[in-house]
């Protein structure tokens, strides 16, 4: 239990592993530390970044829902106006021509009953033509002369 | 072992010498322990106390040296995770105590916490095992422990002391340390009886440092080699639990030097 040598090689020792320790081994490990933990500060905030921006981002997906869904509706609505009146003037179209070509069948009728008249009032004419020929050829015979006209009669 | 069938005193006082080398008066250049290497005097060293210090220290150096050269602040591996935990506890000790600018002071903390915890673990190593592998290789003396020399606890407390004398130099100047010295606690018309009380105060800071250390770890080898001397199937029961309340003392032990060590440091920057 003496003091020697000793205690100076030890000091020796002590200041020689201090100074090494300083030089090389605390500087890195530290750095190390302090990098790791801005990388955990940095990830964290980008976590919360991205936390907010997700939120924004749902927010906003909402109202462009909502929105679209809103003109959807209106394009719907007027989709229907449209259409209703489409068949309106549809209907209003069909009325139209069909009157037209009633008016047109009718005045067809008209014009194929003139026609017929005045066929039949040209075969009246040649008839009584002929009737009067008849009565004017023929023997004065009353009877047959009254089955004649009454004959004419009919068929006029 | 000294002599075939040791006494107890005998084997007590054969485990508690270092193996010194150097000028015994009669004996010339020579190893030698307990009495003879009292007679060598001052300019002889104990050669074991320095191969473990100096073996712990490289261990302590390789290992963290090794983490620090492939330290990344990516996801660390097994080692790293371990050796960054021991530098954070020292460092956050450090930033609680010391708050000054000195990059010296949490290098010194970290080298003064691992290698005395590595210096006073190899108190762990059963006290017979070391000791009889040298004698059967010829080697007399063999103490394992470093800090079970006062010279190695001394050696690291003068060093403390020494930096507490520089940098108290260095921050307040020459006059300022003289001052600090001689104008407190009562004053400048007491300037001699100031100077005692402090210069009393500032030797005891290394010497306690020192001291406590040893003492500390002596007393417990003392015990680990009382145990040792009981019959070998008994030997268990106590040695168990003193080992494992070792554990606890060799952590407690760095980690007290090493506190010690920051608050002398911040001390010595302190301007009043």
């Amino acid at each position: 239990m003496n003091i020697n040598l000793t205690i100076i090689g030890q000091a020796i020792a002590f200041f020689i592993f201090v100074v090494f320790c300083m030089k090389y081994v605390w500087p890195p490990i530290t750095g190390a530390l302090a990098e790791r933990k801005k990388k955990i500060a940095e990830g964290l905030d980008a976590a919360d970044r991205a936390e907010r921006d997700l939120k924004l981002a749902q927010e906003k997906a909402a109202d462009d829902m909502r929105a679209s869904k809103e003109e959807a509706a209106a394009i719907i609505e007027q989709a229907n106006k449209r259409a209703t009146k489409i068949i309106e003037e549809a209907k209003e179209q069909a009325r139209e021509e069909a009157d037209r070509v009633k008016a047109s069948a009718e005045a067809e009728v008209e014009q194929e009953l003139n026609r017929a008249k005045d066929a039949l009032r040209a075969q009246v004419g040649a008839l009584a033509i002929a009737g009067a020929e008849k009565i004017l050829e023929a023997s004065i015979d009353e009877k047959a002369h009254a089955q004649l006209v009454e004959k004419l009669a009919a068929e006029l | 072992m000294a002599s075939e069938n040791p006494t107890s005193s005998e084997y007590i006082s054969h485990h508690l010498s270092n193996l010194t080398f150097g000028n015994h008066p009669t004996g010339g250049w020579t190893f030698a322990g307990g009495e003879k290497a009292a007679e060598m005097g001052f300019w002889a060293i104990n050669v074991d106390t320095m191969f473990f210090s100096i073996l712990m220290g490289m261990i302590f150096i390789w290992l963290f040296r090794k983490v620090a050269d492939s330290v990344t602040s990516g996801v660390p591996g097994n080692l790293q995770n371990f050796i960054e935990s021991v530098v954070e506890f020292v460092d956050s000790n450090v930033k609680s105590i010391f708050h000054h600018k000195n990059p010296v002071i949490a290098p010194l903390a970290l080298t003064v916490f691992v290698w005395i915890f590595l210096m006073n673990a190899l108190k762990l190593i059963p006290v017979d095992f070391i000791p009889y592998i040298a004698s059967e290789m010829g080697i007399p003396y063999w103490k394992i422990v470093p800090t079970t020399d006062i010279n190695a606890t001394m050696g690291m407390s003068i060093s403390v002391f020494f930096l507490i004398i520089y940098y108290s130099i260095k921050v307040k100047g020459v006059s300022g340390f003289a001052a600090e010295l001689s104008l407190q606690p009562l004053g400048k018309y007491f300037i001699p009886f100031n100077l005692f009380l402090e210069v009393v105060n500032l030797l005891a800071k290394p010497v306690s440092l020192g001291l406590r250390l040893f003492g500390n770890m002596y007393a417990g080898e003392i015990i680990f080699i009382l145990i040792a001397l009981l019959p070998f199937w008994a030997q268990w029961i106590l040695s168990v639990p003193w080992a494992i309340f070792h554990i606890l003392v060799i952590v407690l032990q760095a980690f007290i030097f090493m506190v010690l060590t920051i608050v002398y440091m911040a001390m010595a920057h302190d301007d009043h």
